[in-house]
């Protein structure tokens, strides 16, 4: 479990998280939803200590990673993985060599069993056939699930996610979150995904953090999330006319 | 204040570039990467710019040593320690910056605006010194080849418009060529090499590896690693010729 304990971050005077509080748990698809600017990006970045917080502390399992030395938080980040917005595969590389890339550098497998879990991951992903294609030679889906079988290739214990299904079309980023939900279940892996995709949140979501001007403004599961009484979450959820329409037949139940 | 701060974090940023690798098979592999992308993928143009300036030169000297005084041979002469002392270390060095220094600086700024070194950072490495010292180490390692490539180039170069120009004729030009040759010439430009070879990759890797925002950024950023990296091979030169010299 990661636990996120009063994390408060400042970039140039501007406080983008105030007071942050939030737990994610083992084997649940884990969502932080907000307005773009909330913070969002900031927290996952925190906690994957791409950014060093102000104060507060992020615990993984117990392990206070801000208070680390870096040997040990590059120990834990060998049980992170994560999947960018962009996906971040290394452009120079074909997809195979993206995969293989982290059990390069932090395992003894031989070339065979590499290639051997490379092609599982891949597999996984529903992604065959592509293994020396490069990263701009896939469409945007293809190469999130990429992303994906790079970022389980070493077996993660955490999973973090930032807007998985930005620039994806529905289907696919159905695809995409369902992917996301089968690897956090089959494997027990905390994940943690950003978004304000509200499909992806109804359709996939164990547990929800609404970030609100910087601040954790809303826990809970995704069943109460229409019915939170929030104004905030309410003004946030229902900004859309498809969420509107679906507004009504709840309160009508 | 601005400047300073930069060359404090640049120090920095090169104490993380030479911190120990994570695994040194990796880091011989991407170090032979370098020395085909960075070193020889530049012999041409090295061959090319050698080539033209060395028989220009000769035509130049041979048409400002007019003095019945002076012999032909001369004209070699000057052509090869031009070559030697400065052309094939400093000019050269100016060249690759503009074709190494913007590679190197956009290739990394793309990486940083992509997340690709955040994804780097992710997975236990250390982006520093994975993507940066096989870079300096492969160029430092290259360059001298370069250098003298360029040397032989350029005086060929020389020896091909004497022949087919005619400013000098070419027993003249094979004379003066093997006139008074010093080879701590030949050293002395390699040293300096080294240090334009240095200056070049650290200083590009550094202006991408900071680079934030997008496309528009790199692109400045790869501008600013060319002119900064001339800046300091001029300054450098200077320096080094006094001290080397002198």
């Amino acid at each position: 479990m990661i636990v996120v304990e009063g994390v408060n971050k400042t970039f140039n005077e501007a406080q983008i998280l105030k007071n942050v509080e939030a737990k994610f748990h083992p084997g649940k698809v884990n969502m932080v939803i907000g307005k773009s600017g909330s913070g969002k990006t900031v927290l996952l970045k925190s906690l994957v200590g791409l950014h060093k917080i102000d104060s507060g502390s992020i615990t993984f399992d117990g392990r206070d990673f801000t208070k680390m030395r870096t040997k040990e938080k590059i120990a834990i980040r060998k049980e992170v993985g994560m999947l960018f917005q962009g996906g971040a595969l290394f452009d120079s590389s074909t997809i195979e060599e993206n995969v293989i890339y982290p059990l390069d550098m932090f395992t003894n497998f031989t070339k065979a069993e590499k290639l051997k879990r490379a092609n599982f991951c891949l597999e996984r992903v529903n992604l065959t056939g592509v293994n020396k294609q490069f990263p701009s030679e896939l469409s945007g889906g293809m190469q999130k699930r990429a992303a994906i079988a790079r970022a389980i290739a070493l077996n993660p214990k955490y999973l973090f996610c930032d807007e998985p299904n930005s620039g994806l079309d529905p289907q696919t980023a159905i695809v995409i979150d369902k992917l996301i939900q089968e690897i956090t279940k089959e494997y027990g892996i905390t994940t943690v995904v950003n978004t304000h995709d509200m499909n992806s949140v109804l359709a996939g979501a164990d547990s929800v953090v609404f970030i609100f001007e910087g601040h954790s403004w809303w826990h809970g599961s995704r069943t109460d999330l229409l019915d939170s009484g929030n104004p905030e979450l309410d003004d946030f959820l229902f900004s859309s006319e498809l969420m509107r329409r679906i507004r009504p037949t709840k309160q009508h139940k | 204040m601005k400047t300073m701060f930069h060359i404090g974090r640049y120090f920095v940023f090169m104490f993380q570039v030479f911190s120990k690798p994570e695994k040194h098979k990796i880091w011989f592999r991407q170090f032979f990467r370098e020395v085909q992308s960075l070193g020889l993928s530049s012999t041409g143009i090295i061959i090319l710019v050698s080539l033209f300036i060395g028989a220009a030169i000769t035509i130049q000297m041979a048409y400002n040593i007019t003095s019945p005084l002076v012999p032909d041979y001369v004209i070699s002469l000057t052509t090869r320690d031009t070559m030697l002392l400065e052309f094939s270390s400093t000019i050269i060095s100016l060249v690759l910056a503009g074709k190494v220094g913007s590679n190197i600086a956009s290739e990394i700024g793309t990486m940083r605006v992509s997340e690709q070194i955040d994804a780097l950072e992710i997975m236990g490495i250390n982006p520093a010194s994975f993507l940066v010292s096989p870079k300096i180490l492969a160029f430092m390692f290259f360059i001298p080849f370069l250098v003298i490539i360029s040397m032989f180039v350029g005086i060929a170069g020389g020896w091909l418009s004497a022949v087919f120009v005619g400013v000098i004729s070419p027993q003249d030009y094979i004379t003066g060529i093997q006139l008074y040759f010093i080879p701590y010439y030949v050293t002395y430009s390699i040293i300096k090499s080294l240090f334009y070879a240095f200056l070049i990759v650290s200083i590009s890797s550094y202006q991408g590896y900071y680079v934030s925002g997008g496309a528009l950024e790199v692109g400045r950023a790869s501008t600013r690693a060319v002119v900064y990296s001339i800046v300091l091979i001029l300054t450098f030169d200077l320096i080094l010729t006094q001290l080397l010299l002198s």
